[in-house]
């Protein structure tokens, strides 16, 4: 288990040299970021001249590679917008983008447990059509839009939360909502298929011919085995969930990574566009990393 | 005659699907004397392992008994509340499947799975449990029995595994064991263990076997009585002397024909032609009509009633009607 953990992490190191390429090309083909950052009547002198200070009429190998020599030393530059370093500014972002997503998880968690075994265990009854019903219906709802309609319906109408911001509690609730209830949609129709495939096998009749309360049957010798394709598939998408969190964040004004790198994109703030895709790579990175262990721990046949 | 440990009467198991009802068990009866083993054979389809799934109360949607009595020592299995009917599974009658290989759960280890059911019905500690659970491995004759404990099914071998089963099965001293095709899965060898296995350690427990089996060498090894099934009926019921010398039933006989033999040197088996045929398809007459080399206008007309012709010897066929024939 030690070995195969040093060997995934060293696994990561070329995996965030390719994304810290792709992303230098993609920020390099985006565009002159220059135009933004001076007025609109600015001499061509004047934005040469800023051009050259910032390295950026350089050809393109001299550029990456400037960028390279940073990058080992975790220095994306500095923020066109904020004059400073650019990691420091992300990674100071980064618990509120975390609190966020962990509640958003939280939520998904304790709304899809209970209906996907629910709803697998009384296949085709009304509990089961309300629960795959309401996840399509609610996997149809973009994130932006449900999010305005809560913040229509608690915050301006009814005044129970506040419309945006980050603070107290009661300001994570809405965006947790949000964000967790579009994965728990996903998520119960996942563990739902899961329980479904799980409670036609073999072991689950020599469990219930122990005479085993149903009760038990499901939710220790089912739901155990129903989870391991659950929590793969989950962790795989980290990714989706970070996308989530972009949407959320900017609808409610939340000060976390995703409108932090929105913003950079909007003004062309290169290094840090760079910095928050590097930081979100590596977290996904560990995401599957971690999914890879609770595999392991999950399933006993699993040998690394 | 001591007292009838198990008896099944006129017992009906259907399945309610889409294309409409399938009888898959259709008025079987029969019963087990206590420290009986009776066989139950037949081809695939014709009602076995539904019929004992159905005393086990474990016939999934969308079957369903629909009429009959399942007497377990005096109570009616079909109507006993779900609650009792949990105490009686795994403890006083126990089930054994065909598949060794996917009928343990691959996430627990044997030893949890064993101490769950002394721990249930025998009220005992985990200790306890524990200390029994070795003790059962090792009177199945698992090899280092404390280390299986703790082991998980995978890295078990299928005649372990079935063990296991065994081991689980018979843990809580059950009066009735069903096993349900237990050797299927596994090598000659291991198959000819397992059995010693099982009769062995049902003459010192006085347990009663019900055994579902296409394999006759089985039956003529471990059972005392027979029941032939066909398509959802019983067509004969008998000692294990009578069947392999004097099989009433065209469909036995044809079963016993199909059987190699070591000392009948042949270039070809003989098979019964065709397949059973889905139940419900046939709805006039006897079922075995199609398949069967004696056939005559009477079983395409007349359905046959199982009819004693001699006692302990019952027989669905019309050949025998007026009196006993040879076949």
């Amino acid at each position: 288990m030690g070995k195969y953990l040093i060997r995934r992490l060293l696994q990561v190191i070329p995996v965030l040299f390719i994304i810290s390429f792709v992303v230098f090309c993609l920020v390099f083909v985006a565009g002159d970021p220059v135009a933004l950052m001076l007025p609109e009547d600015a001499s061509q002198e004047d934005i040469e001249q800023l051009r050259e200070s910032l390295g950026l009429n350089e050809p393109f190998h001299i550029q990456y590679f400037t960028y390279m020599v940073g990058l080992v030393q975790l220095d994306f530059g500095d923020s066109f917008r904020y004059n400073q370093s650019a990691l420091p500014i992300v990674l100071e972002r980064l618990p509120a983008t975390l609190e966020l997503a962990a509640a958003a998880m939280i939520i998904a968690i304790i709304i899809a447990i209970p209906f996907g075994i629910w709803s697998a265990t009384k296949k085709n009854s009304p509990v089961d059509f309300l629960a795959t019903g309401g996840s399509v219906l609610w996997k149809a709802m973009p994130n932006f839009w449900l999010g305005i309609m809560l913040i229509l319906l608690f915050s301006v109408t009814l005044g129970w939360f506040p419309v945006s911001g980050r603070g107290t509690l009661s300001h994570l609730v809405l965006p947790a909502i949000t964000l967790g209830t579009g994965i728990a949609a996903e998520m119960t129709r996942l563990i739902r298929s899961s329980m479904l495939e799980i409670l036609n096998q073999d072991y689950i009749r020599t469990a219930k011919s122990k005479g085993i309360r149903n009760f038990f049957v499901v939710n220790k010798h089912a739901f155990r085995n129903a989870l391991i394709p659950v929590v793969t598939i989950t962790a795989l998408q980290t990714s989706t969930l970070v996308g989530g969190t972009l949407v959320t964040e900017t609808v409610f004004s939340w000060p976390g990574l995703g409108q932090l790198l929105i913003q950079a994109v909007n003004t062309r703030d290169m290094a840090i566009v760079q910095a928050s895709v590097f930081v979100i790579a590596f977290i996904v990175i560990l995401m599957n990393l971690l999914a890879d262990i609770l595999y392991k721990i999950l399933d006993p046949r699993i040998k690394y | 005659m001591t007292e009838a440990l198990l008896e099944v009467k006129d017992l009906k198991t259907y399945f309610h699907t889409e294309n409409g009802v399938v009888p898959s068990v259709d008025g079987v009866s029969f019963s087990i004397k206590k420290g009986e083993t009776i066989a139950v054979v037949g081809e695939s389809g014709s009602g076995k392992s539904v019929t004992s799934l159905s005393i086990m109360g474990l016939v999934g949607s969308p079957g369903k008994v629909v009429g009959g009595e399942i007497l377990f020592e005096g109570k009616d299995l079909t109507t006993i509340s779900n609650r009792d009917m949990r105490k009686l599974r795994g403890n006083e009658i126990a089930m054994i499947f065909q598949e060794p290989l996917t009928s343990l759960n691959p996430l627990f280890t044997v030893g949890n799975q064993i101490s769950e059911s002394i721990k249930l019905h025998q009220k005992a500690s985990k200790e306890e449990a524990k200390i029994k659970s070795i003790e059962m491995l090792r009177k199945v004759g698992i090899p280092r029995p404390e280390k299986v404990y703790s082991s998980y099914p995978h890295m078990l071998s299928g005649g372990m595994r079935q063990r296991v089963m065994i081991a689980m099965a018979l843990s809580c001293n059950p009066k009735l064991l069903i096993a349900d095709e237990p050797t299927t899965a596994l090598d000659v060898t291991i198959q000819a263990q397992i059995l010693q296995l099982m009769r062995n350690l049902i003459h010192e427990n006085d347990t009663s076997i019900m055994l579902i089996t296409h394999d006759l060498g089985v039956v003529a090894e471990m059972v005392d009585t027979v029941i032939v099934m066909y398509a959802g009926q019983v067509v004969e019921y008998t000692d294990v002397y009578t069947i392999f010398k004097a099989p009433k039933h065209p469909y036995t006989k044809g079963l016993l024909d199909s059987t190699p033999k070591i000392h009948e040197l042949k270039d070809e088996l003989q098979s019964i032609e065709g397949t059973v045929p889905a139940p419900g398809t046939i709805t006039k007459g006897c079922r075995f009509q199609t398949r069967c080399p004696l056939a005559t206008s009477k079983c395409f007309n007349e359905e046959p009633e199982l009819k004693e012709i001699r006692p302990n010897h019952q027989v669905r066929c019309w050949l025998h009607e007026e009196g006993e024939v040879t076949i």
